[in-house]
Parts: structure tokens; sequence; C-alpha cells
């Protein structure tokens, strides 16, 4: 029988007390990087034996101090989005509340040796001691990674950052906050077009606020983006400068049967992803993920429930804020996988095609290296078995809310607190077989 | 006295939100249950039903607007966050107020059945408004029966929330600050004069001075702003603690530093909220400042009027 996923890489942040707080593969998935609550960025390498190992480590962020408003800006990393890789340098955009970076990591495993004015230390030297010139040579040495801020993209957010995207034309990207996204084209920095405001003249009149935006895989005007109020717009750039007004906006009517006072809050999308096709848009609410098609936006064509055992535990989330957490979403490389986090560490997969599905949990004590993982099952009432978890006892406090699947390959990262669990798929690494989920047992 | 007030309020606030939520959600007793046969038009099963429906409706009300008003000091607040609330407290709001069962809570305020120490908090927080007509009026819905009394100071200086229905146009506090006033604003009344009339001496400082000028500005102004304040944006500002601190005690300044509406960044909401009635004689003149801006944090008038005010409390708890 198949086995779900096996070889196992964990890493534990430099700093334990650091919570992750995004992940992302790299376009070509050799590469993924990791950013935290302490402004670092840790990026990954995946060694030919199919492992992946810290690569590079930077400071990307760090905390400052809004005088204006007396305010500290956290440092934290929201999001991490990777530039194509073209050469052998590596470029990614990192952002924090307010300002946007773009890093360039490249290698070094060279240095100039043999300067006339300087020694070995760099110091200067005594002019009068010269007594030849040589020309200084390039020699090998230990390689050195080096990251470095080629671009600082500041000062054009009143509210706090949370999604940045790269168009699809690799020449401009988006940033979007709470009420607006700005368009910026990565060469320039002084500058950028606001494409989206939500904010209302009054403030009081404040209803709804962008939780996530992110451009089309292949068409460079189409851009999405979600709402609190649980709608999705679709936004046509070609069509006008700003794109208030949507091309599409996607949103399932609740029935009014089952309406209650945290409707609007389970209905928040804390979530969007283009499929990597371009035709589907997988969204993340807080008790389940469904998949839209591009041209119907009455209803999604899927819906898939992640954890509908806590629907009658909502007022219990919301005291403890639990309902307001973000969890993302993501596609597998053929689109035909699904997978999202939950709590207790959970994180589940959904089957496309067979509507089958598994719950999976990243905990140290569960995972040890080449071992298998098991199948979890979260139930109501009465444990059938020994691997059963009561609802009563799932721990909130664990959270699974960055995932993130290799761009081709069955290779997935899953940051669970300061840790992150890299899982691949034993019997089809590759990905050309999909992700068999058929033997697995199913609730 | 008041130090000491001051201090435990800090440190009850110190502790998580969930706390104060546990507090509620766990069995407090409700008013409506002891005017349970008021309700008018319901039979005794449908009354039970109704009002376990209601008691759970109050208590999701009372959770949301404790969220809106504990938030972080040293960072902004997390606007989705904020927003989901608020709408969730206008939800809330629109439909106790569309069955009139907003209507039988100010009624239920009025009877006087409940004695006054019960009745504290609504009675504090109706003691800092002045105006006899029901303008709106900020107040905590919040029941406090059971609690301490350090909690309950706590939830008076903070816990000003004016949540006002625009479109139905009836406002909340409004109709609760009418009954409420009735009942027993008169007998704090002439006690907030007093008091204020010596806070306003001449050997206060500046913006003392400048209040008086312009007190008889202060009831336009006031109208004008109330009339702003009026919609659910005063939610966002009650992060509250409208008064400032310039005390040495670096808890205190968190907690009672006042709210720029510069978390949002947005002038014309901040107006709106920081003119609101502040809660109270003393604060009145103080709100003159705000309505032309942001007041600057830790004014000494602010602190020296959230002292007076919980010097005003601690009289009234201890009956003196």
């Amino acid at each position: 029988s198949r086995d779900f996923a096996v070889g196992f890489n964990f890493h534990s942040h430099p700093n334990s007390a650091d919570v992750i707080s995004t992940v992302e593969f790299s376009q070509s998935g050799e590469f993924l990087a990791t950013g935290d609550k302490g402004g670092r960025v840790v990026i990954f390498q995946r060694e030919p034996q199919g492992e992946y190992n810290v690569y590079s480590t930077f400071q990307s962020h760090d905390p400052e101090f809004d005088y204006l408003k007396s305010l500290e800006i956290e440092e934290k990393i929201n999001k991490i989005r990777w530039l194509p890789q073209l050469h052998s340098a590596l470029f990614l955009l990192t952002t924090n509340d307010k300002t946007i970076k773009l890093w360039k990591v490249s290698e070094r495993d060279k240095q100039p040796e043999g300067y006339n004015l300087k020694d070995e230390e760099g110091r200067v030297k005594d002019i009068s001691k010269i007594t030849s010139l040589q020309v200084p040579v390039l020699r090998p040495m230990d390689l050195l990674v080096e990251a470095s801020p080629r671009r600082v993209f500041s000062n054009a957010h009143a509210y706090h950052i949370n999604s940045i995207s790269i168009n699809s034309d690799c020449e401009t990207y988006l940033s979007a906050d709470d009420l607006r996204i700005n368009l910026w084209n990565l060469s320039i920095t002084d500058r950028s077009f606001n494409i989206v405001d939500l904010k209302p003249d009054n403030m009081e009149d404040l209803t709804e606020v962008i939780t996530v935006a992110e451009f089309h895989p292949h068409h460079c005007h189409l851009l999405a983006f979600s709402s609190s109020t649980g709608t999705t717009r679709l936004c046509d750039m070609r069509s006008r400068a700003l794109c208030d007004q949507h091309a599409k906006l996607f949103e399932e009517a609740v029935d009014p049967a089952s309406r209650s006072f945290f409707s609007e809050l389970i209905s928040s999308v804390s979530d969007v992803k283009f499929s990597h096709s371009g035709r589907y848009l997988l969204t993340r609410d807080y008790l389940s993920a469904k998949v839209w098609d591009l041209n119907m936006e009455k209803k999604p064509v899927e819906t898939y429930q992640v954890h509908d055992y806590l629907r009658s535990k909502l007022c219990t989330l919301y005291e403890s804020d639990c309902i307001f957490d973000k969890f993302e979403c993501a596609w597998n490389g053929t689109d035909s996988v699904i997978m999202t986090g939950a709590y207790n560490n959970f994180f589940r997969m959904f089957d496309r095609a067979s509507r089958r599905d598994v719950t999976l949990e990243a905990s140290r004590e569960v995972c040890k290296r080449r071992a298998v993982l098991r199948p979890r099952r979260v139930c109501i009432g009465r444990k059938r078995r020994e691997s059963d978890i009561c609802v009563d006892s799932l721990d909130f406090r664990k959270k699974v809310l960055h995932t993130a699947w290799h761009p081709t390959d069955n290779i997935i990262a899953i940051a669970a607190r300061n840790n992150l669990y890299i899982f691949q798929d034993r019997h089809s690494p590759s990905g050309h077989h999909g992700m068999n989920v058929n033997e697995l047992d199913i609730f | 006295m008041s130090a000491c007030t001051l201090v435990s309020v800090s440190t009850v606030l110190g502790c998580h939100s969930c706390f104060r939520v546990d507090m509620f959600s766990k069995g407090t007793k409700r008013k409506f249950s002891d005017d349970g046969g008021e309700m008018s038009d319901e039979s005794l099963g449908g009354a039970n039903v109704s009002s376990s429906y209601n008691l759970q409706r109050q208590s999701l009300l009372d959770m949301s607007l404790i969220k809106l008003q504990l938030c972080h000091m040293l960072v902004e607040p997390n606007l989705c966050r904020s927003v989901l609330i608020a709408n969730t407290v206008r939800q809330i709001q629109e439909e106790m107020t569309h069955d009139g069962s907003w209507q039988a809570v100010t009624e239920a305020f009025c009877n006087g059945s409940q004695s006054p120490s019960e009745r504290l908090v609504a009675t504090e927080v109706l003691c800092r408004s002045r105006e006899q007509d029901a303008e709106p009026k900020l107040f905590s819905v919040i029941s406090y029966e059971g609690c301490r009394e350090e909690e309950v100071v706590a939830d008076e200086t903070l816990c000003s929330v004016s949540v006002s229905d625009a479109a139905s146009n009836v406002c909340l506090s409004e109709s609760v600050g009418h009954c409420w006033e009735t009942g027993e604003l008169r007998v704090v009344e002439s006690d907030e004069e007093t008091s204020e009339g010596s806070r306003l001496g001449p050997g206060d400082d500046d913006d003392d001075d400048e209040d008086d000028e312009d007190e008889d500005e202060v009831d336009e102004e006031e109208e004008s702003s109330r009339e702003d304040s009026k919609s659910m944006g005063q939610v966002f500002g009650t992060f509250e603690i409208k008064n400032g601190s310039s005390g040495p005690d670096s808890a205190l300044e968190e907690l009672f530093s006042d709210v720029d509406a510069s978390y949002y960044d947005l002038d014309t909401m901040l107006t709106g909220i920081q003119s609101a009635p502040k809660m109270g004689p003393y604060d009145l003149l103080d709100s003159l400042a705000p309505s032309h801006g942001p007041p600057s944090l830790g004014s000494p008038s602010n602190c020296r009027s959230d002292l007076n005010e919980l010097d005003h409390i601690m009289e009234i708890i201890v009956g003196s």
C-alpha cells in the first residue's frame, strides 16, 4: 500500500522563541524561504538527495517606532514572494506591516587578494613601504552566501500590509494593506500607483477590509482580492486605472436559516490562491476551503469542510480570538489536491477528483525521520479509535496557519509555531502521479 | 485612595482579555432574569427560550465591546479584527433595537428594582453625563453583578462605548441615558458640580484657563461633536481611554493613554470620537481641545479629571 508522506525534514528556527510567520517555495522549488516574527528570513536549499538544508539567514526587517503615532511597527515578516530565478543570484520580496524590501541573495566563492594599497585585513598600507606593484587575483574561498537589500519600498501604506504578489510580467508587483492595493515597479521605489481603495470618506462607515490580494499567474492585467465580508473580487486593470469596480465578484449566499452573529466572522476570507492553471481560485474562510471557477461567481464549484466540528464552538473561539486566525491554503503542482492548516498542529489535504481527504499532524512527537505520517481523526463524541482525538481535547494554541506546496513535486512545508516541517511523498516525490490518498482512512 | 484604585485597575487590565470575558460568560446573573416577568407578551415557556437567547446575545455584545476596548497599546491594533467585531456589535444592536428588547433593557434599569449598589456601574456611567436631554451618551451595557469593585471601576473608566444605529435613529445610549438619568443621576449631580468647581480653580494649569474661556462654547461644540460621534466609528475610537495619563507609572500611562485616531490615521474620525462626551462634567471641558484635534498625550488636565472621576466613583461605592 502506498504511504502518504515520508522523508521528513525538521528544522527549528534559530531562535526558538520566534514564530514562523510565512513560508514560500521559490518558483523552481529548489529554495524554500521562511520569515519569522523577529524579522528574520531563513532560506533553505534542496540538496541532491532531496533534503532541504539552511542556505542563508539574514535579518530582513527591524522593529521601528513611528514617532508620529507613538506606535511600534513590528518587524514580523508577513509575506515573502520569490522572483523567477534568471541567473545564479536569488531575488525575493519580503514585507512587514509597512515596508517591502527586495533582497538579492548571491553566492561568493572567490575573493580578490593582493591589493596594493590595502593589506590582507583591509588596513591601508603605508605608501612609503610599497616597493613593487602587483595585480590582484581572485582566489577560491569557502562558499559565502550574502544577502543584500537592493530596493526598499516604503511609506506607501497607511495600514498594515497583508499581501504582496509579483505579476507574471516580472516587472511589477502589488502590495495590499487593509484598505488599499498599490502597484509597484520593481525598479522604482519612490512611486507606486494605487489601484484599489476601499477606504470610505467617513471612516465611521468602514465595514470591510481587504484580507489578501494576488495577481493571476498568467494574465498580467488580472488580480484577485478578498475581503473580511467573505467576498472575493477579480479586477481587470485594463478596464480602468482604479479597480474599485470589480470585474467579477465571487460570493456564496449564506442560507438565512443558518445565519448567526458569527456568520460574517466565519465567512471572512483568510487566503486566496489562484490555481497553477489560472482557471480556479481557492479561498479559505474560517471553517472551509472553496474552489471557485473563474467563470462562475455565484457559488464555488467545490467546498471542503476543514473543521466543521468547530461550528458549535464559535462563541468560545470568538472569546479567545481564535476566530480571527488566518489560515492559508495551497494547491499542489497539478491542481488536483488542496491543502490547508487547522488546530492542534493538524493540516488537511483534499483530493479534488476522488473527494477524499486526510488529516495529518505536524509535531515532533509524531514525526521522526523516515516515518510515515498516520492519518488523524477528530471525533465529536466518543473515541472510536486510539488515534482519535476529541474536539474538546484540541489544542487551539497549536495552529498551522502557514503551509506551502512545492510548485511541481509532492513536497510540502508546514509551519507550526517556531518549527518547520518538510514532508515528501516517498512513492511519488516527483509528483507525476499526484498524491494518492485513495488508500487512506477517510472520515 | 484614588491612587490605590488606579493601581488595582491596571492590574486587572493587565490580564488577558479572556479573563474579563470569562467573567461574563460564566453564569453572570442576568438583570433580565430578575425582570423576566416584566417582559411583556410572552408565555412562560417562550420567555425562557427567548430570554436564553437574549442572554446569549447580551453576553456576545458585552464580549465584543470589551474586545474593542482592550487592545494593544504599543502596536497598532488589527484593523480587520476591529472591523469584524464592530460589525458584530452593530448587528446585535440592530437586532436588539428592532425586536424591542433594548427598550426592555432600559425599562428594567429604570424600574430601580435593583439596589443602588448593584446598579453602580450604570449609575456611574450616567453620572458622567451632564445633559438632561437624551443625547447620545457613552455608556456601558455590561452588567457587573457579582464583580469586584475594582473591576467595576476599571470598566467605568474604560468602557465608554457609544453604539448608535444611524439607520433606526434610535440611539441605544440615548434611550438608556434618558431612563437612567431620571432614576439616579440627580443624586450625584450636586457632587459633580462641586468637584468641578474646585477643579476649575484658578490655581490649575493652563489647560483649565483655556477651558474657562471657552466654556461658553462647550455646549455648542459638544452638540455638533456629539452628532459626529453618533456612529460605529465610536467603536473604533473608544480604544478609548480618552484620558491621557502623565503619571510616572508607565503601566498606567499605557492603559490610559489617549487613543489617537492616528491609530487609523483618520483625522475626521478622531475628531468625532474625541469630542464625544468623555463622561462627566470634568470631561466636558476637556473635550473642547479634542474637538480641534487629537489631544496631546498625557495632558495634565485629563489625568486630573481621571483621578477626580475615580475619586467620585469611590465616594459612591463607599457611600459617603
